[in-house]
């Protein structure tokens, strides 16, 4: 238990993702099985403790403690689970540290009314940082910056393999992986994914260079709109029907629309995207329609309605039992076009292909695309099999130009690792009437020089402190203009300006241009997708 | 003789009416006890100064020679009269020279304890126990939450991250007077001998540790520039006072890798409002069991509060049947803030 909270109190504050996968590799290198594995569950956060509940835990330490003394304390730290981790007056070391293991399968099995028992007798025997490890476990709330992507990267980094091989293998395992652990470490064959419907990897593309440009012609290359979702792999197989995510994450729960619609055996990569109710089939709406129904657990019947989700299908992995994977790209959009126009399934449609005669002809067709869903072209090599990861030369995406606008620096904040004596993370605004209202935040985009200017303009120009931030002069009459670069735009309620921008990035840091000229925000309101 | 008249708070600090000193005062006054060199309790321009001798060598050292009129250096248990009461320091184990300033006079004996520590620190000599009628505590960390962790183990996180991390620089945030030569002694007992590199800030009280006879072992400047080649810090420990770990200055160092040793690292969200990558629990001050731990021992008629967290140790001593009361004192930092 101490090894894997020691491992937590890193990871928390690890900024970088080099630093991070490091100290998870030297775990899994340095703990025996089943703790490694549970590890991995915890972080991946494939744990679920039914009978543990937040209020047993206060009730519990009201036996242990002057409440006066622990209401000070509380007050003191603002959160629970420390809270208790710290002010638990158990004994010292009373007991035997419990294995990370013991403590998952214990309280896993634990019923309701024994777990209050176990849950103090684990608190008498751990130290803080353990206990704390142990509260935010079993309570669901470990937080801690590890995507399960970076999980299962550092599983790939620790049995030196490709992580696609990770994902592919990832839905037929159970914590606590040691099969897994087994063949990563050479001492066993690589599990077989029994699992019914597994994810197939996914085949990534590469940006557009001007040299490929060169090589691209209607004899070898198809091309198709890049549509503004989130790429995902339906399949359905047996009885088994899921959705995953571009890495292999299941996302069913939240589309159970898409799920009800998988009434074929077949496995389609495709665009995930919702659709206008009350227009006609299938007219895209915008990602920030799609972020109501993302990273959600249930969903309502309302949103369902309000908010329904469709796929439009690029690729067709396996049909009927038959791998189509191997097969020229050109070969499997025909099987792709057959599938769909024959049993024109309910929530696909066909992403349409764009016929171009040359390279100019893609270029007008991603300067104006016919759709404000699109983010760009993609372009196929006709003879490209469906291979896992980033191959070169078979896919390349062609993103349409950035949105541009020109926002005046308010605030900045540290950043982290080698930036971390730098203000290098910016809050910027534009004009609305006569003030000046924060659209939006960035940390990159400039070059190191850049950056080491800005730094000294923040310092410089600082006018309040609140904690780690600083504010900046800004105003009619002084304040520095950055041209902001970002892809999209949002409605939000949650931001003042009521908008949100997606991959916001410092483009030009214009000394020049004074801050009464920054952009209003209704330029950016003209933005929004209608 | 009522306690009030030996020993009372007054907006200058702890005053003694019939010896007519302050202990630790916030202002210049005639004459005044130290108990140890820190800034919040050592200040320059008192007409006298009566410390032990390493206190009056940390002052010189921080505010020049003059700092004081006259100066009594008084070793440990090595009694003074001022005005007809009776002055001894004892050992308060919080940095060298720290000492708890023991009044007496007409039988009552008033321990003022400055600030102060329970567990082993190979920089100073040990906390002495000294029965009193009334007791004069800090209260920095007085929370039932911070309870500090053993310090080998802290050191030996921070050795363990500089093998995993052999490429980063680890920068350790210390207090100069007391926390960094202790961080250095520490380094040392766990058998790491490498040379440990020194913010300039640091040098003048590590070599006045030296001359007081604690060895720290080989240290070195952290400039960047060695007989006009490029150093590389990869690998290597420098310490630099709390705030010079994410200033500029840290930029001389690839990928500095920021560590602070403070008892506040306790709490996670100081740690996160630091940019902290390594927290190291370290403190030299009491933390909640030595404090309860200190009172239980001494046994004192009376327990008086100075700095920090009073309400809780009020609470604490109402529970445990200990007459107690808050001095409500002014201009004493926590500690590193
Ligand atoms: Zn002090
Ligand atoms: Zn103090």
């Amino acid at each position: 238990m101490q090894a894997f909270a020691a491992l937590l109190d890193r990871l928390v504050l690890t900024p970088q993702r080099n630093g991070k996968l490091q100290l998870i590799v030297d775990y899994f290198a340095a703990t025996p099985d089943p703790d490694r594995g549970y590890a991995v569950a915890a972080i991946t956060r494939d744990l679920d403790f039914p009978s543990v509940k937040p209020a047993m835990l206060r009730s519990l330490m009201e036996k242990r403690m002057d409440p006066e003394l622990f209401a000070l304390s509380y007050n003191y730290v603002g959160d629970l689970a420390e809270t208790i981790s710290l002010a638990w007056p158990g004994e010292r070391r009373a007991n035997r540290i419990p294995p990370l293991s013991e403590v998952v399968e214990r309280l896993k099995e634990a019923k309701r009314a024994e777990a209050p028992q176990l849950v103090a007798s684990y608190l008498d025997a751990l130290e803080p940082p353990s206990r704390w490890a142990l509260l935010k476990l079993v309570t669901g709330g470990l937080r801690i910056g590890v995507s399960s992507r970076l999980a299962k990267s550092a599983l790939a980094r620790f049995g030196d393999k490709d992580v696609t091989e990770i994902e592919e293998l990832w839905h037929g395992l159970e914590p606590p992986y040691e099969q897994l652990f087994s063949w990563l470490e050479g001492r066993a064959d690589k599990p077989i994914n029994q699992m019914a419907a597994p994810f197939r990897p996914a085949m990534l593309a590469h940006p557009l260079g001007d040299k490929d440009l060169e090589d691209i012609a209607p004899e070898t290359h198809a091309a198709e709109w890049k549509w503004d979702g989130v790429r995902v792999q339906a399949v359905a197989e047996g009885d088994a029907r899921r959705l995953y995510s571009r890495t292999g994450d299941d996302i069913g729960a939240a589309f159970p629309d898409i799920i009800d619609a998988l009434d074929f055996r077949a496995a389609i990569d495709g665009e995930l995207m919702i659709f206008d109710p009350e227009a006609e089939r299938y007219h895209p709406l915008s990602f920030g329609d799609l972020q109501q129904r993302l990273n959600r657990k249930t969903v309502s019947k309302k949103r369902l309605a309000s908010h329904p989700a469709f796929i439009r299908a690029y690729d067709l992995l396996h049909v009927d039992g038959d791998d189509l994977r191997a097969l020229p790209f050109e070969d499997r959009r025909q099987k792709l076009e057959k599938f769909i126009s024959s049993r024109q399934p309910d929530r696909f449609d066909l992403s349409p292909l764009v016929r171009f005669a040359n390279v100019d002809d893609l270029a007008q067709a991603r300067a104006a695309p016919p759709h404000h869903a699109v983010e760009g072209l993609m372009i196929k090599r006709l003879a490209a099999p469906y291979v896992p990861g980033r191959p070169k030369g078979e896919w390349w995406k062609w993103k349409r130009d950035p949105f541009l606008i020109d926002c005046v620096m308010m605030y900045a904040q540290r950043g982290h690792g080698r930036r971390s004596s730098f203000y290098s993370d910016f809050t910027f605004g534009v004009w609305r009437g006569d003030d000046i209202v924060p659209v939006g935040k960035a940390y990159f985009g400039f070059t190191d020089d850049e950056l080491k200017q800005l730094d000294r303009f923040v310092r410089n120009n600082t006018t309040d402190r609140f904690g780690p931030v600083r504010q900046v002069a800004f105003g009619a009459d002084e304040g520095l203009v950055l041209e902001i670069a970002f892809e999209g735009l949002n409605r939000s309620s949650r931001h003042k300006s009521g908008v949100a921008m997606r991959f916001p990035r410092i483009n030009r840091i214009r000394w020049d241009k004074p801050a009464a000229e920054a952009d209003r925000l209704e330029s950016l309101e003209a933005m929004l997708p209608s | 003789m009522r306690y009030d008249d030996l020993l009372r708070p007054t907006p200058k600090g702890v005053y003694c009416p019939p010896g007519d000193f302050y202990i630790d005062p916030v202002g210049a006054v005639s004459r005044a006890v130290i108990t140890h060199g820190h800034a919040d309790h050592a200040r320059a321009g008192h007409g006298a100064v009566i410390a032990t001798p390493e206190t009056i060598a940390i002052m010189e050292a921080r505010y020049g020679d003059d700092f004081t009129t006259t100066k009594t250096p008084r070793a440990y248990g090595e009694p003074i009269d001022v005005n007809g009461v009776n002055v001894s320091l004892a050992p308060a184990g919080h940095v060298l020279g720290s000492a708890q300033a023991v009044i007496e006079k007409n039988g009552v004996r008033i321990v003022c304890s400055g600030d102060y520590k329970r567990r082993r620190d190979p920089t100073c000599a040990p906390f002495e126990v000294v029965p009193c009628d009334v007791f004069i505590t800090e209260a920095t960390f007085a929370l039932p939450i911070f309870n500090h962790p053993d310090t080998g183990e802290e050191i030996r996180k921070l050795l363990a991250s500089v093998e995993q991390f052999p490429e980063r620089t680890h920068v350790i945030g210390a207090y100069a007077l007391g926390k960094a030569q202790r961080i250095i002694m520490h380094l040392r007992e766990e058998g790491y001998d490498a040379p440990i590199f020194l913010h300039g800030a640091m040098q003048k009280l590590c070599d006045l540790y030296m001359k007081f006879g604690v060895d720290l072992g080989p240290l070195e400047p952290a400039t960047i520039e060695n007989n006009g080649a490029k150093r590389d810090f990869g690998g290597k420990i420098v310490i630099a006072p709390p705030a010079a770990i994410q200033d500029r200055w840290a930029r001389r160092f690839a990928d500095p890798l920021p560590v602070f040793a403070s008892g506040w690292m306790r709490i996670r969200q100081r740690v996160r409002q630091r940019g902290v990558e390594l927290p190291l629990i370290v403190s030299d001050h009491a933390d909640w069991d030595e404090l309860t731990q200190t009172i239980k021992e001494i046994a004192p008629k009376e327990l008086w509060i100075t700095h920090g967290r009073d309400d809780a140790l009020m609470r604490w001593a109402e529970l445990n049947g200990v007459m107690a009361r808050p001095l409500h004192l002014v201009g004493y930092e926590d500690e590193n803030e």
